[in-house]
Order: C-alpha cells, then structure tokens, then sequence
C-alpha cells in the first residue's frame, strides 16, 4: 500500500467520524485534534477504525507520532 | 480502617501541609480571617486583578514568574508578576477607551492563549465581567450564551471568528466590538485587532473602587429543561480561592502548579488562573491538548509540584503499561487532585502505585465558585469518597418534602440530595435574567446541589449520580435540551431525545435517540448527515456522539419524552414507574 493509498484511508475515515469536515480542510501538516476540532474521544475512535482497516494499533504512548495526517501516514506505512 | 484507604504520615511531606488536623481547623475557621490572606483595594473594596497581579508587582514577587506558557509547537513564554501588571493594565485600558463600562459584559472564545489570559485580568481590573466561552463550542451554543449574557465584546482569534462567529453574527445586534487577539490590523470599525489595541494602550492603570459584591464572573451551565443558564459570580468569590488555595492545593511560595483545565469552564477560570496568583504562585499553561508523553515531559521538565487535573486524562495515563516514575524524574510533584467527575478508585490506587502519590478527588460546581467537599493531602484518602466539607462550608444530605420542605439525613450511609449552607463567599449570586431558575435551586439556607449522594459514619461523602438529566461528558455538563432543541431543527428529525450513555473513556457520551417525520426513512447515510449536522451547529464538545433511531421515543401523557426510560433501556435497566407513560 503506498502512503498516498494510506492518507485516502485516512481521510476516509475522518470525514467517516467527523461529517461535518470538508475533505479541504485536511491539512497534510495540520495538528489534526486541534485544526479539525476533533476531541480525543473522536481522535480515538478514528484510531481503532484505522486498526480494524490497516491491522496497526497505535498505543496511547504513541499519540505524539500520529498529530498529523503525513505523521500518521509515515507511522502506519512502518507499521505495515 | 478499610484495608484501602490510603493513610498519611505527615512526618513523610516534603513541604509542611496547610492544613494537618482537619477537625480543629474545621472548627475554628472563620472567613473573617481568610482577609489576612488578601489585602483589599487601595481604592477601597475588593478586586480580584488585584489581588491576583497587581499586590504581587508592587511586592518582593515582582520578578518571579506568574504566567509561564507552553505553546502547541515548543514555544515558552515567561511573564512575571510585573510584567503581568503592565500587560492586564494595558487591556483594561483598551476596554477603557473603547467605552465598555463597569458590569458590561466581555466574551472569550480562545486557545489557551496568553493573550487570554492577560485578558480576563484586564476585564476584571475595568470592572468589566468575563464571560468564558469553550473554543470547541459551535455557532449555536455561542449565541445562546451571548444573547443570555448581553455580550458587548467578544475576544477570539480569525479562525474561530470566520468559523463561528460570523455565521451569527446578524444575531447580535447588541455585540459593540470583536477583538481578534491574531489580528496584525483592524477590519474594520467594528472587528479589531488585540495587537494594535494594545500597542496604542498605556501600561498604568488604577484599578477604581469595586464592591466584594459587584459582578466578576459570568459562567454558562447547562440547563436539563432549558437553554444555558448564566451564574453569576462577584468578586468575593477570592475568598474561597484563597481558602481552597491554601488548603485543597495545599500551595506554598515555592510550588510550580499546573491546572490542565480549559478557562472555557469554570475549573480552568477559578484554578487555572484565579487561584494560583492569588497566592502568588507560579502558573503553568500548556496550549496543547491531552498527550501522555507530552505530559509527563511538563511534569517532569517544569518541576510541576501540584497538579490539578480530571478523570479523564488520569483514565487515558491509565491506558499506558508504563513505569512513568521510572521513565520521568518526577520526584518534585508532590500533591494531585482531580475534578470534573468522580473518580473512580482504581485511578486513585493507580496515583499511589504508578506515580507514587495518591489521586485526591474533590467536589464542586459552576454555582459554588470553588471547591467545596474534598481529599485532602494530609488526610485519609478513602478511595471512591470525594473527601470531606472544606473549613468553612457546611454540607449535608437533605431528603426534600412534598410540603416544600427539606429535612437533612442524619443517618450514615442514606442517599439524598447532596446540599451546601448558604453564606460562602463564592456562592453564586444569580442565575441572570431567570430569578425563578435560581429561586428554585434553594430551600431554607440550603443551596440543593442536583447532585445525589450520601455521607458514612465519619463524614465522608460519595458520590452517587445526577437528580436530573444533566450529562457529563469529558467533565463537562451538556443539557439535553440544547442538544435536542438543535437536532430538531433538521428537517428530518420528529422528535430527539438525548441521554448520557456510560462511557469508559469520557464518563458519559451524548446519545441522540430520534423518531424521523413521514417520508424520511432510517439510513447510515442519514446518521451520517445528522451526526455532522449536530457537530457543525452545536461544535464538538456538545454534539451527540452517537444517534439511533427509533419509530416513537417513549412520552408521558403529556407529550414531554422521557429521557430516564430512554436511558434505562440503553443500559438494560429495569424501567421503574411507567405509570406516565402514554399508550
């Protein structure tokens, strides 16, 4: 899968969690909890959907790796 | 003794607590001498910006460090008290100038900021009244908020204005001036930029004479069958800052505090900057959101020595199979409480065994101003127990009569509702605009929490659950009314119930029920569409969660949908009195 293919997923699944968001508003290197108004409550769910999608689970200690869409894309590319 | 409860040996404290025996400082309280703790308006009366800032400058502290700021990025901003001084007196002129006068009423809507927080001190030293918005509120809770509470400024930043602000803005009439505190230029005569307000601003300011009564605080809570309710707070409300200050926080001159509360509510205004300044203490800022790792960096990096903070956050640490002590040096935190809900007491064992220091839980709300029932960190912990009355606050548990009535529960152990005596200085003093609302909240000298609870053999108190509807999600209150009266407005929705569904992570998530009108049929897309729509109206600290729909949401007689069924029938409950149910 490339990282373009995994940023899509994650797009997908924002927009899945948080219908409000338009896809332009996505920034690659946007803060995506602050910049998006996603609670941690939410930031979690999109967490375990990318889990369920990308067999990659992101453990809390790890939240730091994932602030931002490229971030998040590099760290489940790694985890693949 | 329970094989739980955490004990405590004072010869084990590093810092001499405020407070070692709590009966005899219980008993021999007075407010009166809680005065000594704060020295009074040279112009006579009692300021809280004084108190806070000004004494501090125009003492030894001038140089220490007051506000110390972490932003998002790395970023680190000092201000000590002096500067402090010049900065707050700096806004209050700009308030000055632009012709806000003593009462007005002055919105913030901001990031953790430290514009924002220079900001609520000039708001004070004007003798204007602050108004603290959550900047994850949407469009429609703001206007709620700002018609009930006769907002004539509005500080916020160019995003939140365009997102939020300018969608209702034709709404409010009556809104004189929005400050954009990102702002390098006016817009125009009526949308301002903070910087340049500010660069025009003289840094000396007299703080004029201001009654202990005179409004200080404007908060918003949320309502079970109606919209938001503004509490009014006036600016003897210091005293319990300082009170509580000195023996909830237990601060002493040397400490680095860190109150993770957003100044959206009212955790974040009383503790996240009232309080520490007013015992001259310096306070730490983060702008950033929730991060484990980022925390503990704080903790250890700063040398944080108390930390308040909620259940939640403890919850998410939680969640981490780490060593923290062993990965962080950590040995300068000394004292932790926790608001917002209760804590559970496996957070509070998880404190003693992870972080090596026990979670203290408290109690009070947006109407009491100030902490008011708590662990205390010379005391017994009994882990579950938000603690015990603080000196000077006089709690019971009342049963209330159908004459009107209320008779206080002596007998240990008996769930009633969870009263306070009135007379403390930071009781609220009105719920504006709706006197009725506020008359209702009292009967004889007790002021009736809407919290249920019951209090042991040895004057303990535990939590119990809500008398109403009011959820709390996050540690935040959200009134089912609002989120109802909003989803409502979708041309789809029939009728909309909402309830807190119990949720490990957050306490309570909001959980839409919804009947559909004629013609619409349940779909994920429609969810989907009326999830968004809840969150672009209503902003995502409000918005329901989840949503199910249902062909007719249980009602009384009288048509009024009955939220308490809805909620057993989540959780599997039995269902208790249908008498009222319709047919």
């Amino acid at each position: 899968m490339t990282k373009d293919e995994i940023k899509n997923i994650i797009i997908k699944t924002i927009l899945e969690i948080a219908p409000d968001i338009e896809e332009d508003e996505i920034e690659e290197n946007e803060n995506i909890q602050r910049s998006l108004e996603i609670d941690s409550f939410d930031f979690l769910k999109i967490l375990t959907a990318m889990n369920e999608e990308l067999g990659v689970e992101v453990p809390e200690a790890d939240y730091s790796k994932v602030d931002t869409l490229e971030n998040m894309a590099d760290y489940f590319i790694q985890g693949l | 003794m329970n094989e739980k409860w955490i004990e405590k040996n004072v010869d084990d404290f590093i810092v001499e607590p405020n407070l070692i025996d709590y009966d005899k400082e219980y008993q021999r309280f007075s407010w009166d001498d809680m005065a000594c703790g704060l020295d009074g308006l040279p112009s006579g009366g009692l300021n809280i910006a004084h108190e806070a800032i000004d004494r501090h400058a125009n003492s030894k502290l001038a140089d220490k460090t007051a506000l110390l700021w972490l932003g998002q990025n790395g970023e680190r901003k000092t201000y000590t008290f002096a500067k402090m001084k010049k900065e707050t007196a700096k806004f209050a002129n700009v308030l000055k100038k632009l012709g806000i006068s003593k009462g007005e009423r002055v919105f913030t809507l901001s990031p953790r900021l430290p514009e924002l927080y220079i900001s609520v001190i000039g708001i004070l030293k004007n003798q204007n009244v602050v108004c603290p918005l959550f900047s994850q509120f949407g469009p429609e809770p703001i206007l709620q908020r700002m018609q009930r509470g006769d907002a004539k400024v509005l500080l916020t930043t160019k995003r939140l204005y365009k997102k939020k602000i300018i969608p209702i803005l034709d709404k409010l009439p009556e809104l004189r001036f929005i400050l954009l505190l990102d702002s390098d230029e006016h817009e125009n005569e009526k949308v301002l930029s903070f910087s340049s307000l500010m660069d025009e601003a003289s840094d000396i300011f007299e703080i004029l004479h201001t009654e202990a009564e005179d409004m200080s605080i404007l908060h918003f809570t949320s309502g079970t069958t109606g919209m938001p309710k503004g509490v009014v707070h006036v600016h003897k409300a210091v005293y319990t800052h300082y009170m509580t200050g000195k023996y909830v926080l237990d601060l002493h001159p040397d400490d680095i505090y860190w109150c993770t509360a957003d100044p959206g509510w009212v955790t974040g205004t009383s503790y996240g900057i009232i309080t520490p300044w007013i015992h001259g203490v310096t306070n730490i800022v983060d702008e950033g959101e929730f991060d484990a790792v980022r925390w503990y960096k704080i903790l250890q990096g700063e040398k944080v020595s108390v930390w308040y903070t909620a259940p939640t956050a403890i919850r998410r640490l939680m969640r981490i199979d780490s060593e923290p002590t062993k990965e962080y040096d950590l040995s300068s935190l000394r004292l932790i409480q926790s608001v917002g809900e209760p804590l559970n007491p496996e957070a509070v064992i998880w404190g003693e065994k992870k972080l090596k220091l026990p979670i203290h839980d408290n109690w009070w709300q947006t109407e009491t101003g100030g902490i008011m029932i708590s662990n205390l960190i010379s005391q017994t912990i009994r882990p579950g127990s938000m603690g015990r009355p603080l000196p000077g606050i006089e709690t019971g548990i009342i049963r209330q009569n159908e004459d009107g009535t209320v008779t206080e529960i002596t007998e240990p152990n008996k769930e009633g509702d969870l009263a306070i005596k009135v007379g403390f200085p930071s009781l609220f003093r009105a719920y504006l605009h709706a006197q009725e609302k506020y008359d209702k909240c009292f009967v004889g000298d007790w002021y009736i929490s809407g919290d249920l609870a019951y209090k042991d053999e040895d004057g303990y108190f535990w939590f119990v659950g809500r008398a109403d509807d009011i959820i709390k999600t996050s540690g935040h209150m959200v009134g089912p009314f609002e989120v109802e009266s909003t989803l409502m407005e979708h041309p789809a929705v029939a009728e909309a119930g909402v309830i807190g569904k119990p949720d490990e992570m957050i306490g309570q998530l909001v959980k839409a029920f919804i009947s559909l009108k004629a013609g619409y049929e349940p779909s994920d897309e429609l969810k989907r569409e009326l999830i968004g729509f809840g969150r672009k109206k209503l902003g995502v600290a409000v918005a329901p969660k989840e949503i199910e729909f249902q062909d007719n949401l249980p009602k009384t007689r009288s048509g009024k949908i009955m939220r308490r069924l809805l909620k057993a029938r989540e959780m599997g409950l039995p269902e208790g009195d249908t008498s009222t149910l319709e047919d």
